[in-house]
């Protein structure tokens, strides 16, 4: 598939569509440039560096959402092996915009579960664009349960713009299936590595990412409302969506500097979508690294530490009386 | 100095500001435009005598009028909120904190206070709702941790009041991991068998919500209380439809299964009291008194 590029990525675009043209005219002709090829693919590659090098958060922003960024099935697909699907939440339906089951991480049993958005229209309807309704996350919170009493690990990967806001959301209790997920998962005494891939959009993001370990890609964004909402509330204009996102300090290399994130997952040159394989090996590794460091403790002791963790959360100064 | 002097001043500060804020004697009723003698209309707690409508009210004053009369003592009072991402929109964040600290008399928009309800320990907190909108950052969630753990600490029932836009978009996702600091804490309370009483009053949505509004032992609301996750007109602009009458109201979140219960102003003391010593296995009220 031809990657498709965003628009701080025109001159790249350029430079390859050139490279693309030069290949058709070498199948034509006799004249061999395969010595200009190779040196326009150089250039593209340094253009690219020097772009990524320098990006904003709002270009970032825009990364996280591509549409050819690995999605959550995707990486199931290539990073774990023996994948059952979990269907349901037993209470009302089945939302395809989380998707989870037990899967193996090098032979290891897991737990994953994560967003899920869709590659094609008929997909996107289908999975809702990646934004769940309760039913989601109560099917979420039954799948960490059924991992919690086999003792297995949690992996969740992070993807939404946010819950879904609509009527049937508000009357099957939205706010209590993420405040239950919240609450329940500070619980749970099973390991728990969550990792931003995309988009990490408030509260229905962070109903399934209370965790031990916070893992970002690169060009992930995770925050509270999303860059155009918060500019249209702050701002009263969504056009200001790009100083939104520089104030909302929403990346992964501001927010490690911030410390609240463990690690941030490097990305291949251009982004996740222009080398998959090289991403999900990165992610193999990363995911195997932290839950053999948390295999060995107890689940007394997750809790604890994982308590302890989330009641640090937060920046505020005391005076004393 | 001590607690009583910490906690007179700003009583005292509440006094002046009901007074002055509103200069008339008389006040129309937002809901069925009767015109209500100021006084009158207090006495009744800020619900309007003729129709029942609740008025929004301030922090302090719902905490002086749920508890006992006596002592209390204020929890976090010194805890202040800090700008850690030099956040600036329009005004700059710490700009914003300034000019909502000189109209609200408050630093944050949580108070905690621990006293006493119809004889029992408990630890009432109130949502400012005059102050950023009610939106939980970081002092609010570490108010509420610290309630928590002076609840445990006392064997105390939780109260929550909740007036909420949300989280405070200003502590972006400092304000977002707020939800599950408050969240966990409430585990804490479960887990000491200690019970915690949510209610949600008008307006409770966003991330107070979808935290610890929707995470009580029993959930309460005051009667026409919007309560939702998203805005109504998130949700209008989203599904392109005509909302439902009374959507996202306290009766419809009754409807739906979300709520225990809908309950007065006017009976909040008596009906909360009764129920956590039922939790607590304590005798009536009526008894000890």
């Amino acid at each position: 598939m031809a990657v498709s590029f965003l628009d701080f990525e025109q001159p790249i675009a350029e430079l390859e569509a050139k490279i693309e043209e030069l290949r058709h005219v070498t199948a034509e002709s006799k004249v061999n440039i395969k010595d200009e090829i190779s040196k326009l693919q150089a250039k593209s590659r340094q253009l690219t560096k020097n772009i990524f090098a320098n990006l904003t958060p709002w270009q970032i922003t825009q990364l996280a959402r591509h549409p050819q960024r690995p999605y959550t099935l995707d990486y199931i697909a290539a990073v774990f092996t023996d994948f059952q699907e979990l269907h349901g939440d037993r209470m009302y339906g089945d939302d395809l915009a989380i998707v989870g089951g037990l899967a193996r991480l090098e032979g290891r049993p897991v737990m994953v579960i994560g967003h899920q958005k869709g590659r094609d229209t008929k997909e996107r309807v289908r999975r809702n664009y990646g934004m769940p309704k309760p039913e989601g996350y109560r099917k979420a919170l039954r799948l960490m349960r059924l991992a919690e009493r086999f003792r297995l690990p949690l992996v969740t990967f992070i993807d939404t713009t946010g819950a879904y806001p609509g009527v049937g959301s508000e009357e099957r209790g939205q706010s209590e299936a993420i405040a239950r997920n919240l609450y329940e998962m500070s619980v749970l005494g099973i390991p728990i590595v969550s990792v931003v891939i995309g988009e990490g959009g408030s509260g229905g993001a962070l109903a399934i990412g209370v965790c031990d370990r916070l893992l970002m890609l690169e060009y992930a964004t995770y925050s509270v409302i999303s860059p155009e909402g918060c500019a249209s509330i702050l701002w009263k204009n969504a056009d200001k969506k790009e100083i939104a996102a520089e104030s909302m300090g929403l990346t992964a290399a501001r927010l490690s500097g911030l410390g609240l994130v463990d690690e941030v997952l490097k990305e291949p040159l251009g982004g996740a979508h222009r080398d998959p394989q090289a991403m999900f090996e990165t992610m193999r590794t990363a995911l195997l690294r932290y839950l053999d460091a948390l295999s060995a403790a107890t689940p007394e002791a997750l809790r604890a530490s994982r308590n302890e963790r989330i009641a640090g959360f937060g920046v505020y100064s005391e005076t004393t009386a | 100095m001590s607690w009583f002097e910490k906690i007179m001043p700003s009583r005292i500060k509440t006094e002046r500001r009901t007074r002055s804020v509103p200069e008339g004697l008389w006040i129309k009723c937002p809901s069925c435009d009767a015109v209500l003698y100021r006084a009158e209309l207090e006495r009744n707690l800020n619900v309007c005598p003729k129709c029942s409508h609740h008025m929004r009210i301030g922090a302090r004053e719902r905490l002086a009028m749920f508890l006992d009369e006596g002592d209390v003592f204020e929890i976090g009072a010194h805890v202040m909120p800090e700008d850690p991402l030099r956040f600036k929109d329009s005004k700059r964040y710490r700009d914003r904190l300034v000019s909502a600290q000189k109209n609200t008399g408050e630093n944050d928009a949580l108070i905690a206070v621990a006293g006493k309800l119809l004889g029992v320990d408990v630890v009432a907190c109130a949502f400012e709702f005059r102050f950023l909108g009610g939106s939980m950052g970081s002092v609010v969630g570490e108010r509420f941790r610290r309630s928590v753990d002076y609840c445990i600490e006392h064997r105390a029932a939780l109260i929550c009041f909740s007036a909420s836009g949300g989280a405070r978009m200003q502590e972006a996702l400092y304000s977002l991991l707020q939800m599950a600091k408050t969240s966990a804490a409430l585990t804490r309370l479960a887990r000491e068998h200690l019970p915690f009483i949510s209610v949600m009053t008008d307006p409770t949505t966003g991330g107070v919500s979808a935290s610890l509004a929707m995470l009580g032992d029993l959930n309460v609301a005051e009667p026409r209380a919007l309560i939702g996750f998203a805005g109504p007109r998130v949700i209008q602009q989203t599904v392109r439809e005509t909302l439902p009458e009374g959507f996202q109201r306290s009766e419809f979140l009754l409807e739906h299964g979300a709520l225990d219960m809908i309950v007065d102003r006017r009976d909040m003391r008596e009906r909360l009291g009764a129920a956590i010593r039922l939790l607590l296995k304590l005798p009536p009220a009526a008894t000890v008194a």
